[in-house]
């Protein structure tokens, strides 16, 4: 596509990568040739990238959508997930997902970033609620603040859980940050 | 939907009041020194080529991106003080400050030079500010602009050395020239001033005559305020055949490397030996109220952009 089809909130891909236009600014002197400036979004990895393009450059588009899909199982370094809508079954590859692999347990839902018919990354729930299976048991001090210890959860991730927690317990995570929220008292 | 429109257009009430408040200033400004308003065609068989001024087509012709041939044919036939609001169309061009479609105040004087025509733009925006009671003070963006004249003059050359390093007199490099413009000279301008950038480098000024005693520099002068790129003026060019070589040169760019036909505008070229010494100026009339209500985008003095059409 032209450079002047290019709006925000266009999808581009660039090197092989899809992109998402957040801001686009068109300036031209009267007389002379436009430049644009792009901030952009990689949809792979969310990284940014400010571009500054002439009026002569010419894009692809990216054909990007999103799909939602419940996660199912891991095998290997494939993360297979199921279409909520069609039940078709596809594959994420481990290092697509990065550190969103840490908190994805059987039968999460996610929303499937989706560029033509391939799946590329996912949006997790902004909290979700893990099982601690393994944890030291808390080593006596006597502190008023909470003391932190390791625990490992059910999808093999290690995070920093308060002294209190114990294996068995539900807790809750922000997959923003990656940080323990709160014990889940009721989870069975 | 049609709540939608009936709020953004009531929005932008205060600023199309004030757009015709300016207009009809403007037009007094002009009608009290004797100026003829005009009105010229928008569909055209030809215009000036321009490389970097793409025009959209209309069976065959051309949508007008400029009043000014048809404006130097009106003084090539006597007349001497003409002016109009005109509005223009270049594909492509939408953003912050441009619409596609825009509109263009152009005046022209014989007998006169580039350094009129700032003079005339300084006399039409203070008496603008002043009718709208705003003293010679612009508040513009948070800047406040002292609109007293004279405005800032600095020349290409000296402005570009400080901003962007380097002269393109000695050196036009157009593509580098429009870059460094937009990404460097611009925001390194005075903010709180007017400034009048001019003499650009000869081939930056198809129509402009050259300063006298150098090949190098034309007369051209652009005026600047608060960011925005206001106005284009130029010492005229009356030489028919150095006019003819300069369009016959950049239509065969124009041809060879855009893949778009640029007839020769014949009938300019037949009466330019008539054109006697003149200047003549563009201003955009969407960025000048623009300034004068304050207003981040294009869209809010213009009710139907190219996106709302």
């Amino acid at each position: 596509m032209d450079i002047s089809d290019v709006h925000k909130g266009t999808k581009l891909m660039i090197d092989n990568v899809p992109y998402n236009v957040e801001e686009a600014e068109f300036m031209k002197p009267g007389k002379g040739s436009a430049i644009y400036r792009f901030k952009l979004r990689n949809l792979v990895d969310g990284s940014n990238l400010n571009r500054t393009y002439r009026s002569s450059e010419k894009f692809t588009g990216a054909n990007v959508s999103t799909r939602e899909g419940q996660f199912l199982y891991r095998d290997g370094n494939h993360f297979i997930f199921m279409s909520t809508d069609n039940y078709e079954q596809y594959s994420i590859d481990e290092t697509l997902l990065g550190e969103k692999s840490h908190f994805l347990k059987e039968g999460t839902i996610v929303t499937t970033v989706m560029l033509e018919e391939k799946p590329l990354d996912i949006t997790l729930p902004i909290f979700v609620e893990l099982k601690v299976m393994k944890s030291d048991i808390a080593t006596k001090t006597d502190t008023v603040t909470a003391q932190m210890k390791s625990a490992t959860l059910e999808t093999g991730h290690e995070i920093d859980v308060p002294n209190f927690i114990k294996e068995g317990d539900y807790i809750k995570v922000d997959t923003r940050t990656g940080s323990y929220v709160e014990r889940v008292i009721t989870k069975k | 939907m049609a709540e939608d429109e009936r709020q953004r257009l009531a929005h932008l009430s205060i600023n199309l009041q004030r757009r015709a408040s300016i207009y009809n200033t403007t037009r007094d400004f002009f009608n009290k020194q004797g100026f003829l308003e005009v009105e010229t065609p928008v569909r055209s068989p030809a215009i000036a080529p321009e490389k970097e001024i793409i025009p959209i087509g209309s069976e065959g012709w051309f949508l007008s991106t400029s009043p000014e041939l048809y404006m130097k044919r009106l003084l090539a036939a006597g007349y001497d003080k003409i002016y109009q609001f005109s509005r223009c169309f270049r594909k492509g061009e939408r953003g912050r400050y441009h619409n596609p479609e825009f509109t263009l105040l152009e005046w022209y004087r014989t007998d006169a030079d580039y350094e009129q025509m700032m003079k005339d733009t300084e006399g039409l925006v203070t008496t603008i500010a002043g009718k709208l009671d705003m003293g010679t003070t612009l508040r513009y963006r948070g800047k406040k602009i002292d609109l007293r004249p004279p405005w800032l003059r600095l020349t290409i050359s000296e402005t570009f050395k400080k901003s962007a390093g380097w002269d393109p007199v000695a050196e036009p490099v157009a593509q580098r020239f429009d870059e460094d413009t937009v990404l460097k000279v611009i925001p390194d301008l005075n903010p709180n001033r007017p400034t009048v950038l001019m003499d650009y480098p000869a081939p930056m000024a198809s129509l402009a005559r050259l300063k006298p005693g150098r090949k190098d520099v034309a007369e051209r002068a652009e005026v600047f305020i608060g960011g925005l790129e206001l106005a284009n003026a130029y010492s005229e060019l009356t030489d028919r055949q150095e006019q003819k070589k300069r369009f016959l040169e950049e239509a065969r760019q124009i041809e060879q490397e855009q893949n778009r036909t640029a007839p020769m505008p014949e009938k300019f070229l037949a009466v330019m030996s008539n054109l006697p010494e003149c200047a003549g100026i563009a201003l955009g009339m969407d960025r000048l109220v623009m300034l004068f209500c304050d207003a981040a985008s294009i869209d809010e003095v213009i009710p139907f952009t190219t996106d709302e059409a």
